[in-house]
């Protein structure tokens, strides 16, 4: 057998073509290319929303005409051009099926390549998907299931108009339309997302899940995510996104707002492979989003997150821990290969009394990538016996990478107990050597200590998106894991 | 007219008292240009994120001290290390005092930044060495135009200076409001060894604002070893940046005792030109009251087979405020490279805060970089411990906050030195014992 080494598996990492990038035909609908008032309008008008809808929407983009694009963040791009976009596609015979067999088998097709076949979820998984192409969602499984529970779950354009109290209340209570400027932007301009409500004391029997595609060439992709758990309930979460190669960069802004009511628990996984553009570094998503979450009284919210796509990764979920006693959990995987960029992290507000927060973020860098941790921990002053524990750990392979970690910790109240660690290194040749010594070849032994690194995180994730999270860091860095 | 205009305009004045033809009268040009287009920082600068100069920048700062101003040996014996025999270049309103002062001319040179700058014998040196690491910041191009005394300090090869020297600034507040603006030149050669203490003490509440700057070129195998005491009254100010430059198995050490003044901030900041180098950069801050510590430290590894490390303890109370910022950069040449920070605090009321930051930027794939940040209080079952077999809680609390600073202090090379610090830890934490029970 050759001897694999770190060298063959940079070769490997460097021609090694994105699996996911296939582009699917199906007819679709576009906007003009641009942004003003009109377009803005005429995306609330398409989705038949209410006045008040239009109204916010407006209000946001009047915002965002103000705002500029922030640039502190560690990375390099060329910037969009925001009226260079297509603020709207929707697949354009806009489907309402019963079954799986009405849906065009093209579209079928398409998350067949992905591996997230329907059917397959649908059995196997027991999974109910609430799954977006382009911002529109077009099939939603499990829906009875869940309503006999009680639990609301379909697309945010429904729940406009089928819940509109409940959308109203919420919408934008998290993450206000003028926090930042994509989120203003996305507030404007979201053509579609996912909705969920779990009632009172009620625990979701299934995890929920979307999954987000970038399909049409020049859209861009802005969904927004409104989960909603109230007193007492707990639902896990499940989020994946992929989009076609295509030359040109394609934009993603997307806004996740999380609210935990009192012991509520929310869990909330992503799986992120976003075309990285290829050796080059030409063309990728760039993935500008906000999430956040809000604990209330004894609440907990966990984000978890496996990151191996897009050429430029801007992304904070965060927690705002609210209520005496709640928790924060952050789990983050970062891979970056090739010319990817990633600015990665997480805000841990504590304002209330015994709250508690755990940040566990492994980075790994190959290729000539660009790889930040990027995290503020805050204790106000009235947040007593607050916890904070933090962990961030970088993985190097090959010196063309970077590694770097910026951690803001701000402490206001003497009973915070704040501790922050972050380490970074190499694949040590030791190590290869004793499992070479073992009988476990290169190739095995990278497999295993990057599997090592990351166990902590993959943990995390639920069983089926386990699975599949390590599918994806087999893609991201083939040969090196097993 | 504000601070920065009062600057800009007296820029031409400063200059004709002092010798235009000198070649550092293009750089002291350049320098307050930079300082005319940025301005003083603010708290839109990341670097500035977390301290504000605005509360300083409002005094009506007497830019030149007119007078010469004497100060009684006995009064203020107090600051000095005295009970070892040391060099002493000694400033009293930024000017030089020579009765105060311990300088030498024997073999190696310990004496003034304002004859270094105008005498052909110092020329190479100064050519060489002047303003060359110092980057074009604010502060600094600010230092740079009105840079004219300060100490200057040369070590020949193959000398080990048997005596620490000692840099202290005293503010007589004479003046309602002074600003003072010293620029320390420290050039170590090969194989050679110094010890410096640096004090800046103001000796009324007159608002006081230094921005001193401080060049450190440490040469081939040299042993820089330097301490900043920084224990002011409460209207004084420091803004203290300090650069130092490696080559290679140099060995610099910088120890930071923050116990008092409005506003400090250090900005230290290493660069590692050479291979084997070693950079140590400690300190403890311990204050109450309104005080505010900053210390913004960066580490540039640019050569490999190098190390860092850094130590830094805090202990805040009141409305104190702490900062840290460190910055750890490791190129992509500087392989084998080990960097450690660490930053620990206390904070002992619920109106003091600290901001902490510590950074790591890492282009080298083969290297161990760490950093930990705690923030906490004191042990409670310790306490109790203590309580349990006599020691009153406010000598026991002392103690564990001593215990918590003390691999600091450890490397303190100086004894008296360290005796005195200690002594000021003990004063500081309101107790009379003397930490060697």
């Amino acid at each position: 057998m050759s001897k694999y080494t770190e060298d063959d598996l940079r070769e490997e990492l460097k021609t090694k073509e994105y699996e996911y990038g296939f582009y699917t035909d199906i007819e679709s609908e576009t906007f003009p290319v641009g942004l003003n008032e009109d377009i803005v309008r005429a995306i609330s008008k398409k989705k038949e929303e209410p006045e008040w809808m239009t109204e916010w929407r407006l209000e946001a983009f009047k915002v965002w005409k103000e705002m500029e694009e922030p640039d502190w963040a560690n990375v390099n791009y060329q910037k969009p051009d925001f009226q260079a976009i297509s603020y709207y596609s929707a697949p354009n015979s806009k489907p309402k099926y019963d079954s799986l067999d009405e849906v065009d088998p093209e579209l079928l097709a398409t998350f067949e390549k992905l591996g997230i076949s329907i059917d397959e979820q649908k059995k196997l998984a027991n999974v109910a998907m609430d799954v977006v192409v382009d911002s529109v969602s077009v099939a939603t499984t499990f829906k009875k299931t869940l309503g006999e529970k009680g639990i609301i779950f379909m697309s945010i354009s429904e729940a406009i108009k089928e819940h509109p109290e409940l959308v109203r209340k919420h919408l934008g209570t998290v993450v206000p339309t003028k926090d930042n400027f994509y989120a203003a932007l996305n507030s404007a301009v979201f053509s579609d997302g996912s909705f969920c409500y779990i009632p009172k004391g009620v625990r979701c029997p299934m995890e929920l899940s979307t999954y987000f595609r970038i399909n049409q060439a020049g859209t861009g992709q802005f969904e927004r995510t409104l989960v909603v758990a109230d007193e007492g309930s707990y639902v896990s979460y499940l989020e994946g996104c992929t989009a076609p190669s295509r030359d040109e960069n394609q934009l993603h802004a997307a806004v996740v707002e999380l609210i935990a009511l009192d012991d509520a628990e929310i869990k909330y996984s992503t799986v992120q492979n976003w075309y990285p553009g290829n050796a080059e570094g030409k063309g990728g998503v760039f993935n500008f989003v906000t999430k956040r979450g809000l604990c209330e009284k004894n609440a907990k919210i966990s984000w978890t997150q496996v990151e191996t796509g897009s050429a430029v990764t801007w992304k904070y979920p965060s927690c705002v821990l609210k209520g005496d006693n709640s928790v924060g959990e952050f789990y983050s995987i970062a891979v970056t290969n090739n010319y990817q960029q990633a600015d990665t992290g997480t805000k841990m507000i504590h304002l209330g009394k015994n709250t508690k927060s755990t940040i566990i973020s492994k980075g790994i860098s190959a290729g000539k990538s660009q790889n930040s941790y990027r995290g503020l921990v805050q204790v106000s002053s009235r947040a007593e016996n607050a916890r904070n524990f933090s962990q961030c750990d970088s993985l190097l392979m090959g010196n063309e990478c970077g590694a770097h970690t910026f951690p803001y910790i701000e402490a206001k109240n003497k009973s915070a107990m704040i501790e922050h660690e972050a380490t970074t290194s190499k694949i040590g040749e030791d190590q290869i050597f004793y499992c070479n010594q073992r009988g476990i070849d290169t190739e095995k032994a990278i497999a295993l200590i990057v599997n090592g690194f990351s166990k902590e995180v993959l943990n995390k994730l639920p069983m089926e998106f386990a699975v599949e999270a390590q599918k994806l860091l087999e893609i991201s860095l083939e040969g090196s894991v097993g | 007219m504000d601070l920065k205009e009062k600057l800009v305009s007296s820029f031409l004045a400063f200059e004709n008292t002092i010798d235009v033809d000198s070649p550092v009268h293009d750089i002291r040009t350049e320098a307050i240009k930079t300082f005319e287009t940025t301005g003083f920082p603010s708290k839109k600068d990341e670097a500035w994120k977390y301290t504000s100069l605005k509360s300083i920048l409002k005094e009506d700062y007497s830019v030149f001290p007119k007078q010469q101003n004497a100060l009684d040996y006995k009064e203020i014996q107090k600051y000095f290390i005295h009970d070892i025999d040391t060099y002493k270049i000694i400033f009293i309103d930024g000017k030089y005092s020579s009765h105060l002062s311990h300088v030498t001319h024997d073999g190696i040179d310990v004496c003034l930044m304002s004859s270094a700058l105008n005498k052909p014998k110092y020329r190479p040196v100064i050519e060489n060495y002047f303003n060359k690491i110092a980057p074009k910041e604010s502060l600094t191009s600010l230092n740079t135009a009105f840079s004219n005394e300060g100490a200057y300090i040369h070590i020949p090869k193959n000398k080990l200076v048997e005596k620490p020297i000692q840099i202290i600034h005293f503010s007589t507040g004479n003046e309602a409001a002074l600003m003072l603006q010293p620029r320390n030149l420290i050039v170590v050669d090969e194989n050679s060894h110094v010890q410096i203490i640096e004090r800046h003490q103001s000796l009324t509440e007159n608002p006081v604002f230094t921005n001193s700057v401080t060049e450190i070129y440490g040469n081939k195998r040299a042993i820089v070893d330097y301490y900043k005491i920084q224990n002011d009254n409460k209207n004084a100010s420091l803004i203290d940046n300090t650069y130092v430059d490696q080559k290679e198995q140099s060995h610099c050490l910088v120890h930071t005792f923050s116990f008092g003044g409005k506003i400090t901030r250090n900005n230290l900041n290493f660069y590692q030109n050479g291979e084997r180098i070693d950079s140590t950069m400690k300190g403890i801050t311990i204050i109450g009251d309104k005080q505010h510590v900053d210390h913004n430290t960066l580490v540039h590894h640019i050569e490999p087979n190098c190390e860092s490390h850094q130590d830094y303890k805090g202990i805040f109370s009141d409305n104190a405020i702490g900062v840290f910022n460190g910055k750890v950069v490791v190129n992509k040449e500087a392989q084998k490279t080990n960097a450690f920070q660490a930053n620990n605090n206390i904070l002992l009321s619920d109106k003091a805060t600290i901001n902490t930051k510590p950074q790591l930027e890492i282009f080298a794939d083969d290297v161990k970089c760490s950093h930990g940040c705690t923030i906490g209080q004191l042990d409670d079952s310790a306490l109790f411990y203590m309580k349990q077999r006599g020691i009153p809680e406010k000598e026991a609390r002392a103690l564990l906050m001593f215990a918590f600073s003390n691999n600091v202090l450890d490397s303190v090379k100086i004894p008296e030195l360290k005796q005195r610090i200690t002594k000021l830890i003990a004063n500081k934490l309101g107790v009379n014992i003397g930490f060697d029970l």
